[in-house]
């Protein structure tokens, strides 16, 4: 009987042991160097920032762990990691909306060594004196398009234009467009422009970078870099390039809410469109795609053209929604790992080798020699507008978008009027409305 | 002997305790409190009263949300067990290929709704694109829709519980009224339905928590497309929570205002259905 009553209590206390012990984690030895926790936002080169971790744990015995978030979860995904004790120490933040979300975690980095490295240190996040955010890359937008198939155009008899030089506003850009629709079988092509995709979050080419040129030249004109109130004075731009993707595509304006950014790109790479609006990250995607028929020396940029007086001088949209903020609640130790880290990767011969060849970034640090630029055809394409003295470059003023709620209402507005089922005049009455009251939601 | 187990009663539950307050206890007091707060992270979260729930019911998305789940609610509690209730009495006939069918039936039911919301974008865009529209076109598209994803999804599960409350049913009940001169359809409704009255019960519960809870099959078929008309109340907190800065405590509160009202809503049914049981 008694041995029945302790073999029980025995048995029970085990269980309850082995509760204990699940719970609590294993805790990895502390070293006095501290470690670095990054915490990527893009996982298209997920792996090549693995292996520059492992490469510095080599060469320098810090520990460097990194996680990716996936595709479009990144607040997501830093948002449950930064409560945890192993919080990350190194994360990024898309700009001055990401700042306001996150600044009771970003440490000021005004005194680190990445920000003395900036080429334009007016490009870093500043909030008084402290500096906040470093960006790390710069990236361009514009309409690519395929050097191939508009030779081909321009081969034909009566073609409008000669040569890419020639179109150098809207209306040419759509007189060119629309002589090429018509004449598509001619071309080979389904249609100018890849599908204007509306599959539910596959909107952000036309709700953030097609939208940030007519807030672009609103802030122009009124000479601020945000506001909190819009006119939406240049909607009709928006409208011409828009309608102009809408109706010059391969893809009937009523079904473009089941595209995805990735059918567009592969209609792109497989020749059956001319023309897609994206950025010098895309170029990966399209030399991916199974049977892609556009090559490195074909694939080329054209600026966004809407109508603007000035078009011809106006070049791509070029700028940054990546920017590194050190984990201010993590220890001094972590803290300096991970600035130190970050000045290897952007400074060490090594590091930079990779960033170039492997990561593929533009870089703002003046660590990179002008030979250090990446071979990626889209980036070089970046690099020569940028270097181009005679255009100006859109910036990217859509980081100063109220919230994402107000990029999803106005994305689901934009497909409204795509398929026909509510006028243009709503859409911009409902979206200058909508700014206000996402500014305003936002703003406490 | 009794009396000595008894003694050590708290010492078995433990475990089970543990585990309970750690794992729903805490989060759930902690959910609670921070529908009160407005935070970015549960560790920097600060007070700010009931600003967050007049803010949740200012807002008319969450509103046009609780209309839309209340109408698909509905409709999709009576076909799911219409249709179920049908199959499970057809498949109770004796019907050769019985459970060939039953296991068809039933394995939908084991497909994660993500991928369920996908495979029928696919299919039903496939269809509409014969029309030249797609599923987000137009708000009827999207609710259809979904009514027959879950009917899809749901359909075999409640089966399997009706079958086996028809089961259930003692023989000699059928007989007594097809002696006494029951028809088909007396038999139906006078005999079958009042002995699987239970099995009712747990299946309008199951149908009704799982319809108003709906988040899945929402997120990956429309995501609450054309602009949020079809868009339920899960999928809507879960916009409010990481839509906008600042708005998570707004979000925790609209889940808090969530939890009650699945609350009412399934103790009401159970309270109603259970009164109509009936003992064989």
């Amino acid at each position: 009987m008694k041995m029945k009553k302790v073999l029980s209590v025995a048995l029970a206390a085990a269980m309850v042991a082995g509760l204990a012990v699940g719970c609590g984690s294993s805790k990895s030895a502390e070293s006095d160097e501290g470690s670095v926790y990054y915490l990527n936002f893009k996982p298209e080169v997920a792996e090549v920032w693995e292996d520059i971790a492992k490469k510095y744990t080599e060469e320098t015995g810090v520990e460097v762990k990194v996680k990716t978030a996936a595709s479009n979860q990144y607040e997501q995904t830093l948002k449950s990691e930064i409560a945890k004790s192993d919080a990350p120490t190194l994360f990024q933040i898309n700009g001055p909306t990401g700042y306001n979300a996150w600044k009771d975690y970003c440490a000021d980095l005004s005194d680190s060594d990445l920000y003395d490295m900036l080429l334009d240190q007016d490009l870093a996040i500043k909030d008084g004196d402290g500096v906040y955010g470093i960006p790390y890359l710069e990236e361009g937008y514009g309409i690519i398009y395929n050097q191939a198939i508009m030779d081909k155009y321009f081969a034909l008899s009566g073609a409008k234009a000669a040569s890419m030089e020639d179109i150098n506003s809207f209306d040419k850009l759509k007189e060119v467009s629309e002589d090429m629709q018509a004449r598509k079988d001619e071309l080979g092509i389904e249609g100018v422009f890849a599908s204007t995709s509306f599959a539910p979050g596959e909107d952000w080419r036309w709700q953030t970078h097609l939208m940030n040129l007519p807030i672009h030249y609103e802030y122009e004109d009124a000479g601020v870099t945000d506001e909190d109130e819009i006119t939406f004075k240049y909607s009709d731009n928006f409208k011409n390039t828009f309608d102009l993707y809408l109706n010059n595509s391969c893809t009937e304006p009523s079904m473009v809410g089941s595209k995805s950014v990735d059918d567009s790109m592969a209609e792109f790479a497989l020749g059956k469109a001319a023309m897609v609006q994206n950025g010098n990250w895309a170029w990966g995607q399209i030399s991916q795609v199974e049977g892609n028929v556009v090559t490195e020396d074909n694939i080329k940029f054209l600026p966004i053209y809407t109508g603007m007086d000035g078009d011809e001088s106006q070049g791509i949209c070029i700028g940054t929604e990546n920017y590194f903020s050190v984990n201010s609640e993590a220890s001094e130790e972590d803290q300096k790992a991970s600035l130190d880290f970050v000045k290897w990767v952007f400074s060490s011969d090594e590091g930079k080798k990779m960033v170039t060849n492997d990561l593929g970034f533009i870089t703002p640090f003046n660590t990179f020699l002008e030979e250090e630029s990446p071979a990626d055809p889209l980036a070089k394409e970046v690099i020569r507008y940028m270097s181009d003295t005679d255009l100006t470059s859109v910036s990217w003023d859509f980081q100063t978008f109220p919230s994402q709620t107000f990029k999803d209402n106005y994305g689901a507005a934009l497909l409204q009027y795509a398929t026909g089922s509510e006028e243009w005049d709503q859409v911009v009455k409902d979206t200058v409305a909508d700014w206000k009251t996402e500014k305003e939601a936002t703003a406490e | 002997m009794e009396k000595a187990y008894k003694k050590y009663f708290w010492l078995f539950v433990l475990p089970t305790l543990i585990a309970f307050t750690l794992f729903f206890v805490i989060p759930f007091i902690m959910g609670i409190v921070l529908s009160f707060c407005k935070f970015t992270t549960v560790t920097n979260a600060h007070f700010v009263g009931l600003t967050n729930y007049i803010k949740a019911f200012s807002n008319k998305d969450f509103l046009n949300a609780l209309w839309f789940t209340t109408k698909f609610t509905v409709v999709s509690v009576i076909t799911v067990n219409v249709f179920a209730f049908i199959l499970a009495y057809a498949l109770t006939r004796g019907v050769k290929g019985t459970n060939l069918f039953r296991t068809t039936f039933f394995m939908p039911n084991l497909i994660g709704g993500i991928v369920l919301g996908y495979i029928w974008q696919l299919i039903i865009n496939g269809v509409l694109a014969k029309f030249g529209v797609t599923i987000t076109a137009d708000p009827k598209y999207g609710f259809w829709g979904m009514v027959v994803l879950m009917n899809w999804q749901l359909i075999g599960y409640m089966m399997i519980i009706y079958i086996a409350g028809i089961q259930n049913i003692p023989t000699e009940l059928v007989e007594a009224a097809k002696i006494d001169g029951a028809g088909k359809m007396q038999a139906l409704f006078k005999v079958t339905i009042p002995m699987v009255m239970s099995s009712i019960t747990i299946c309008l519960f199951l149908t009704l928590t799982n319809s108003f809870k709906l988040f899945d099959q929402n997120y990956a078929l429309t995501a609450g497309g054309p602009a949020k008309k079809t868009s339920m109340l899960a999928l809507d907190i879960y916009n409010t929570f990481y839509g906008r800065n600042g708005w998570e405590g707004v979000g925790q509160a609209k889940a808090v205002i969530f939890f009650i009202l699945v609350g009412i809503l399934a103790l009401t049914q159970l309270y109603f259905t259970r009164r109509k049981e009936v003992e064989s």
